[in-house]
């Protein structure tokens, strides 16, 4: 039971310069708010407050804050279904996103995507994709997107650099290869970030994924520059995603990352982890990203009192969270035929925003085209 | 007076994307072969030169790749245009256009919309043998969030191609590869034909027909025959099955008492079993006998021409529904 996953190689973060001991002191109140959240979750879970497939992010913490704090926030980013993290790191209201695992309607998606299916307009976050891969060609066609529109529409220079995170399973699948090729051929802005923790479900990259101690050599096929990170240190993540993004956004050509991670529970809610050593999962738990930006901090300031409040804040917060979720309404079955298609028909009821973004009609005058109500 | 002149079917769809490609910054066609080649069935001829290769683009084979970048770059605010060769190679692409662009909407609690177009040839009848005779509609419109449209003639096509480009949900347009050639009346001045609005395309009063597609010309040709024989048919051209005018339907079936629906595609679970079901619902007490539905023989497609014929609903098969409907056979 051994993997071919390679350990980071150290247990302190890299050197912070002193003018951004203010920058990574709130990336670590955003992990903590993120770890927080994911224990928080695991315990609604257990409470069946939150049904279905719930996957929690703690360990990989540093590379959604990491790659976020990397890009601006008009910059889009995708991703897969273990995604809580992402949506936090961009910006997300823990309580919508609280809300949406509990089904209410005060949820990012009114409750109707689930934990695997966050999505928030404003913060640029395009899903959360519960099949492995899809969101893969859907993060090529964002960059696609923003190219096309600042070039052919605006007439200017592409400006933006979308994010499509992958797990290493994902490499697996014929929609990474789809969009690496497409990524590649038409040189759109994106970069492909596996965020490499070694396994999928219970099957060690090894057993599943040729070159799986290399990965960067599937990015070669496709004539795509990567880059192998330590995903366990923040600084080092948001320091080497910032100098991609810049290259991705000047030369419009995209990027592969290695973004070598662990994730410190199981794959979901019910994975008993037989399939790894708990000598191995100690041997990541000192590579703890928080632990490790916190010991980088106390050489600029932040110390174990900080450090305590920090804690005591974002457990005020994923509790004021809870409670918000618990109080939102359970998403009324009005909801049911709405948000099907954007006009009104049949027994479609047309589409709205969500309370996140205000609530509005997404049309202001629909086109209704059934009057007499004779479609089917 | 606006001038009326004839062009063929795949000129009244090329119309229609040049026209509002013109319109519209935001729409752009891709697929297999649509820039260089001007189109495996010339759909898009000449387009490049106009539009040029930043909106009219070549893809690789990689149907599941493109038709998911399509929608990526619909969800950002793009109006792609999605051309597949042919309807049968999307089953590659099954994972985005049937989980991601219908789905979109509703998953992200209406946060983000899918206006995108996928297009191409559907349906048997060139021998091609059964990997590329897919009839998508009865596997596609099973899926809510999605609208289709299956037009039968230039006119049609035209019109109902302009709203598609135009509406903010994703549309799946089924063309038919027999049909592109076809000539037919055209105006020059612009018309958009909304969905949902099915289109008498005989009047008659002894049995309604029910049809879409290139089953509506062998519904009229069956009529015609039928005609002879002192049997007056109602040929309705639904033009779009979701939404499906099931209103034109009930109407027509109340007044002639009788209904044969013809679909290309598979029985089982298939548009023709909405439409059966439907009328025998909201016109039980107007019939006088049960709906008889002519579809695709319930095997994969033959090659042998012969065998390919007997498979595909035709104006004998239909003719003989209408008279066994109407207790003459
Ligand atoms: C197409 C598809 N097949 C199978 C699954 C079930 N499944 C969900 S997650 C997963 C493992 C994926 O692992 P990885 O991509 O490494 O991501 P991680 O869980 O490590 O974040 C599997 C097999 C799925 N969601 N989609
Ligand atoms: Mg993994």
């Amino acid at each position: 039971m051994t993997s071919t996953h390679n350990a980071p190689a150290t247990t302190t973060g890299s050197e912070l310069p002193a003018v951004a001991t203010e920058l990574a002191r709130s990336w670590l109140r955003r992990m903590l708010l993120i770890r927080e959240f994911e224990n928080r979750c695991a315990q609604a879970y257990q409470d069946r407050k939150i049904g279905g497939f719930c996957h929690v992010y703690n360990g990989q913490e540093a590379v959604a804050v990491g790659c976020t704090a990397a890009v601006g926030a008009a910059d889009p980013i995708v991703t897969a279904y273990r995604d809580h993290g992402h949506a936090l790191a961009r910006g997300m209201d823990p309580r919508h996103c609280m809300a949406e695992m509990f089904g209410r309607v005060g949820g990012c998606a009114k409750g109707k995507g689930g934990s695997m299916h966050m999505f928030d307009r404003a913060n640029n976050l395009f899903g959360g994709h519960g099949i492995v891969g899809a969101q893969i060609p859907l993060g090529v066609g964002l960059a696609f997107g923003t190219k096309y529109e600042d070039e052919v529409i605006n007439g200017g220079k592409s400006s933006r650099v979308t994010l499509a995170f992958l797990g290493d399973g994902a490499l697996n699948q014929g929609s990474f290869h789809e969009a690496m090729n497409l990524a590649g051929l038409f040189d759109l802005p994106v970069i492909v970030i596996c965020e490499n923790n070694g396994y999928s479900m219970g099957t060690a990259i090894s057993r599943g994924t040729t070159m799986g101690h290399d990965i960067s050599a599937k990015a070669l096929a496709y004539g795509i520059e990567s880059a192998v990170i330590d995903g366990m240190d923040v600084i080092g993540v948001y320091g080497a995603m910032k100098q991609i993004a810049d290259s991705v956004r000047a030369s419009c050509r995209p990027a592969f990352v290695d973004m070598r991670t662990y994730r410190f529970k199981g794959h979901s809610m019910s994975d008993p982890r037989k399939y790894r050593t708990r000598e191995e999962e100690e041997r990541f738990e000192k590579e703890d990203p928080i632990g490790r930006l916190k010991s980088s901090l106390e050489a600029h300031g932040v110390n174990d009192d900080d450090f305590k409040a920090m804690q005591r804040e974002v457990r005020a917060q994923v509790r004021d969270a809870v409670a918000w979720a618990e109080r939102s309404p359970v998403t009324p079955s009005a909801e049911l035929y709405r948000d099907v298609f954007i006009e009104r028909w049949g027994p479609y009821t047309g589409s709205s925003q969500p309370e996140m973004l205000g609530g509005s009609e997404t049309v202001a005058d629909f086109t209704a085209i059934d009057p007499e109500g004779d479609l089917l | 007076m606006t001038a009326v002149r004839e062009i063929e079917f795949r000129d009244a769809i090329r119309e229609a994307m040049s026209e509002e490609m013109r319109r519209d910054p935001r729409v752009m066609l891709l697929g297999e072969e649509v820039a260089q080649y001007n189109g495996a069935y010339k759909v898009s001829r000449g387009m490049l030169d106009e539009f040029g290769a930043r909106r009219v683009i070549d893809t690789p084979i990689s149907e599941s790749g493109f038709a998911g970048m399509a929608i990526g770059a619909a969800m950002l605010g793009l109006r792609p245009i999605v051309e597949f060769m042919s309807w049968s190679f999307s089953l590659v692409a099954a994972d985005p256009i049937l989980n991601n662009a219908p789905k979109m909407l509703y998953m992200s609690g209406g946060q983000f919309g899918c206006p995108i177009v996928f297009r191409g040839n559907d349906g048997a009848g060139g021998q091609l043998g059964s990997t590329h005779s897919w009839c998508v509609e009865g596997l596609y419109s099973n899926v809510p969030g999605l609208k289709m449209a299956i037009p039968s003639n230039p006119h049609d096509a035209k019109g109902l191609m302009k709203t598609a480009i135009r509406d903010n949900d994703p549309v799946f347009f089924l063309e038919s590869e027999r049909l592109l050639s076809n000539k037919g009346e055209v105006p020059e001045a612009e018309y958009l034909i909304p969905f949902g609005q099915a289109r008498v395309a005989r009047a008659g009063t002894d049995c309604t027909i029910v049809a879409f597609g290139r089953p509506v010309l062998l519904a009229l040709e069956a009529a015609q025959s039928l005609a002879s024989e002192g049997v007056s048919c109602e040929v309705l051209d639904m033009r779009t099955i979701r939404p499906l005018d099931a209103g034109a339907i009930v109407r027509s079936v109340r007044r002639t008492g009788a209904c044969v629906v013809v679909d290309q595609s598979w029985s089982f679970g298939s548009p023709g079993s909405e439409v059966a079901s439907l009328v025998h619902r909201e016109c039980f007490d107007d019939l006088d006998n049960h709906v008889h539905r002519v579809h695709s023989a319930d095997v994969p497609t033959p090659y042998a021409q012969d065998l390919e014929q007997e498979y595909l609903p035709n104006p004998r098969r239909i003719c003989e529904a209408v008279r066994s409907c109407l207790y003459r056979a």
